[in-house]
């Protein structure tokens, strides 16, 4: 196995990075492009801090590859965009949804996500969609609050 | 009922108790939050530790020629680099930053290198051989009590005894005797671990003549305690700086071997050095719940605690961290909710080949409350009488003294306890669910900060510097730590609060020791307590020399004026009055630089006796929780449904944070209860260091919680407010055991309460699941205190 160069749109810009094959993806944002709101929580998939989105779809970074991103789209949590970002950043505000914010990036990332999903008319519980990503300090009271805000302020806003 | 309790918000506060956001929320939401792993400076080098792969051995050999010949390694150290001996309790400095000689437990740090990238780094550990010989493995309370070899050498301890404990307040052999009724009952509390989710990590940099280091801590100040001395460096020239801490609970407490290893590579090197554990080195860095096997007897007399025996065995691990408190703490806050005629407690901590325990959430104190109110859902049922009513009865009174002469001042936790019990209707229907769905209720107590230092002296606990120039800038100092729970948002709405401006308007200077004054630390939950005090006479200050100035620009008295809406005018004439940039320019005239300073010092009052110290506080808040839960007999699954619970929090500054520290606590209390366990094999390998193994609630297990804010001002509190960061953990682990026995009668003496103990109990028909006895420690003959006179009286 060897190096090689990858070409990834990482929050929509395409990076070409030189890459081992056991580099994960969480290793490449952090370390190669200084993305370092992604989190490294746990290295075995199970806290969700380093959540990101695939191709739309959310990943755990810390598991995933970097050369199985090659001509994917990555985004991370500074590369949210669209209507639903300031949605989030109010209604965690508002809620006390963060604490020591170190598992926030990986919630808001989830946020957008299943946010963008509702939109669409999907029926969401958010238990069940945050049930990847622990938090140590809230006792997800609050977080919960931060989503049931995040639906209300997304329908008042028709977003 | 002081009328106080009764309103969400004080009318004469703009942002006191309200609502509002905390300050650092868009830093943390949108990723631009700081930490420690998050910071690189050029030329950095990676660190790695090698750690022992045995739980109790001598190091016969280490060969570190190989990895230092590896290209890209910079330097290898080891013990011998190392040999200064420290400890956070000055009692105790038992811990070397590398294992000197001998190894105490599987993890423990044998070598650091640090090299180009962290891959040669983690090349370089392989390279390194180290063979230990064994010696035998004390993995038990029980093992460290009956073995005779020592884990570490002192004329002071008996075999293994760490610490040992005896006081003894009144005659409790008399009380006992003379008591209608007395009941014993033994009980086990699980180790845990904090689980913070972010791992440990140090930046070291060392490239200007002094030490630098960026460090994931609750406490800077006690690394400038004992990092110059490690590190043979004048403590002048150590610079500690702390980005956000992505969450402590205890665990960021202790100097870790990775932080003092950082620095010592950086200063060989001369290059930067960052060490970030994995998850599975945060586990042996561990210092969190100890587990403790306990005994307890009550005696009751007339419906009232007449005398109450309390023992506990505490498994410490290898070295002794905070374990002298953790002990103190065990005897010292069971008193605090409940008035004992009498009370002896009688505690001894060993040292076993496990990670060292040490402070986590509540800080020794969540297990004999465990203990306490377990043995008193007992009491009560036995006298036939209401697990509430017996409480409500034996309450501590507000201002008054307890039988270890602790000072009391507010209490409202007859009110707390009302609350939950009115909301989850426990008087109707504790005792009257069907089988399987049971409710439950305890009460707690904590410290709103200890009020003596780990490290003696008189001076203040927190220093606070507010200043403001001809810019309208207002900027406040502070050296406390940002670990989640707030502190910062505390800090900028006093200081907003008491000048009329928004906090927002506030500039915080944080983290770094060459601009901020001494704060302990994050620890204790004495943030709000000491650091908001200063805060407020800081700015206190400040207003007077702006009311000053602008009296005489007004041609008013300045006990007339207003601060509010960045405004300074005269209360009965809002129109005549300044901007605040206008009061500072006016004041900066007058008298120069604005720069004032605000300090606290807890005035302590405690007994004349050995082991006074510990549990003294400028105030103490209260909890009552009940909860109500479904155990499913299929599964053994015990599921919690709901969750009330009431604190006393003195007064609320920041509600969405006083509601988001009780929630927090009710959740990391439902681990321990639910789930979390360290777990060994009988060779010492912690089994599930990772969050694969090492469980802990997700949002689906955790229940809907519903929070209750008593706010009864204490006298001693910033605006009133008391601590809220680890007391509401305490009543949720008894008031779980209490609900599973009302679902299926099954008394669980023992956490966690995991689905396989069910399944067994109710296969068994068993009536009880825990520990059989305790172990024959000869404990020495107690320190004998007379009861306080104030509670002697009301005792007659």
């Amino acid at each position: 196995m060897t190096k090689r160069v990858i070409s990834v749109i990482v929050n929509g810009v395409e990076r070409e990075i030189l890459t081992a094959p056991e580099r994960t993806l969480l290793e490449t944002l952090r370390e190669d492009l200084q993305l370092t709101g992604t989190k490294f929580g746990c290295e075995h998939g199970e806290c969700g801090a380093c959540t990101v989105l695939v191709d739309d779809a959310p990943a755990l970074s810390c598991i995933t590859l970097a050369q199985l991103c090659d001509g994917k789209r990555v985004t991370t949590v500074e590369g949210l965009v669209g209507e639903h970002v300031e949605v989030v950043r109010e209604a965690f505000a508002a809620a006390g949804g963060s604490q020591c914010g170190y598992c926030t990036p990986g919630m808001a990332v989830m946020f957008h996500h299943i946010l963008a999903r509702a939109a669409n008319g999907e029926a969401i519980d958010p238990r069940r969609e945050l049930s990847g990503n622990i938090c140590r300090c809230t006792g997800f009271v609050k977080i919960l609050e931060a989503y049931e805000r995040s639906t209300e302020i997304a329908q008042r806003r028709g977003v | 009922m002081n009328e106080a309790r009764r309103s969400p918000k004080d009318a004469a506060y703009k942002l006191i108790g309200g609502r509002g956001g905390r300050v650092e929320a868009l830093a943390k939401v949108t990723g631009r939050a700081t930490y420690a792993d998050d910071l690189r400076l050029p030329g950095m080098l990676f660190g790695k530790l090698k750690r022992s792969t045995v739980a109790h051995g001598t190091i016969e050999s280490m060969d570190v020629d190989r990895a230092r010949a590896l290209p890209g390694v910079r330097a290898v150290i080891t013990g011998a680099d190392l040999p200064v001996r420290y400890g956070i309790l000055p009692v105790h400095q038992d811990e070397t930053a590398l294992a000197v000689d001998r190894v105490r437990y599987v993890g423990e740090p044998v070598a650091a290198v640090c090299a180009d990238t962290e891959a040669i780094a983690q090349r370089a550990l392989d390279l390194i051989d180290v063979s230990y010989a064994r010696l035998p493995a004390m993995l038990s309370v029980e093992d460290a009590f009956a073995a005779r070899v020592r884990l570490h050498e002192s004329p002071k301890f008996q075999g293994n005894a760490h610490r040992v404990v005896a006081l003894e307040f009144g005659d409790v052999e008399a009380a006992l005797a003379g008591s209608e009724y007395t009941r014993e009952d033994v009980f086990y509390y699980a180790g845990s671990t904090h689980v913070p989710m972010e791992t440990h990590a140090t930046l070291a940099d060392a490239s200007d003549g002094r030490v630098t280091i960026f460090v994931s801590h609750q406490a800077p100040y006690y690394l400038q305690q004992i990092l110059p001395k490690v590190l043979s460096i004048p403590p002048h020239a150590l610079r500690v700086v702390v980005p956000y801490v992505g969450g402590g609970f205890g665990g960021k407490l202790d100097p870790f071997p990775d932080t003092i290893c950082a620095a010592k590579l950086a200063m060989l090197t001369g290059h930067p050095v960052k060490i970030t554990l994995t998850r599975e080195e945060v586990f042996y860095n561990h210092r969190g719940r100890h587990p403790s096997l306990m005994w307890i007897k009550t005696g009751i007399r007339a419906g009232r605690i007449a005398a109450v025996h309390f023992k506990a065995f505490l498994d410490g691990g290898a070295y002794g961290s905070f374990g002298t408190a953790a002990a103190y703490y065990h005897a010292a806050l069971q008193p605090t909710t409940y008035r004992f005629e009498t009370y002896k407690a009688e505690v001894v901590r060993f040292y076993t080949n496990k990670p060292p325990c040490g402070p986590k959430r509540g800080h020794g104190t969540p297990q004999p409350r465990f203990t306490l109110e377990a043995h008193l859902d007992r009491i009560a049922e036995d006298l036939g009488e209401s697990a509430h009513e017996l409480r409500a009865r034996n309450l501590i009174a507000p201002h008054s003294k307890t039988v270890n002469h602790l000072s009391v001042t507010s209490c409202a936790l007859d009110e707390c306890l009302r609350r939950v019990v009115e909301a989850s209707g426990y008087a109707e229907k504790h005792g009257r669910l069907p089988f399987g769905e049971g409710l439950g209720l305890a009460v707690g107590c904590y410290i709103s900060g200890a009020a003596l230092p780990i490290y003696w002296n008189e001076m203040p606990h927190s220093e606070v510097i507010v200043k403001a120039d001809r810019s309208g800038k207002i900027s406040a100092y502070s050296g406390h730590t940002e670990i989640g729970q707030g502190a910062d948002t505390v800090l900028s709405w006093i200081v907003a609060e008491v000048l009329g401006v928004a906090p927002g308007d506030v500039t915080l200077v944080l983290r770094d020791s060459d601009s901020v004054p001494p704060d302990l630390g994050s620890y204790s939950s004495r943030v709000t307590m000491m650091m908001g005090n200063a805060a407020r006479e800081a700015a206190q200050k400040l207003r007077d020399a702006l009311a000053a100035a602008a009296a005489d620009a007004l041609e008013a008295e300045a006990e007339q004026l207003a601060f509010a809406d960045r405004r300074v005018f005269v209360a009965s004439d809002p129109d005549r009055g300044l901007t605040v940039e206008e009061a500072i320019a006016r004041a900066e005239t007058r008298q120069g630089l604005l720069s004032f300073t605000g300090s606290y010092t807890p005035r302590p009052q405690y007994g004349d006796f050995k082991g006074a110290g510990v549990g003294p506080s400028p105030a103490y808040s209260y909890t009552a929780c009940v909860i109500h839960v479904h155990v499913d007999a299929d599964t053994g699954r015990v599921r919690p449904q709901k969750v009330w619970i009431a604190h006393d929090i003195g007064r609320c500054i920041s509600r969405v944070n006083v509601e988001g520290q009780v929630e927090g606590g009710v959740y990391m209390g439902l681990g321990e209860a639910l789930m979390e366990e360290m777990a060994f094999t009988r060779e010492g390998l912690l089994r599930n260091a990772g969050l694969l193994d090492y469980k802990t609630p997700t949002i689906m297990e955790t229940p809907e919680i519903e929070t209750f804010l008593v706010e009864d001002p204490d006298p001693e509190g910033p605006f009133g407010a008391k601590e809220v960061g680890q007391g509401p953990l305490l009543p949720v682990p008894p008031a779980f055991v209490n609900a599973v026995y009302d679902a299926i009668g099954v008394r669980f003496d023992e956490l966690p309460v995991t689905p396989d103990k069910v399944l067994r109990a109710l296969e068994r028909g068993s009536k009880r699941v825990g520990p059989r006895g305790v172990i024959a420690f000869p404990f020495p003959e107690p320190v004998r205190v007379e009861v306080p006179q104030d509670a002697a009286d009301r005792a007659v």
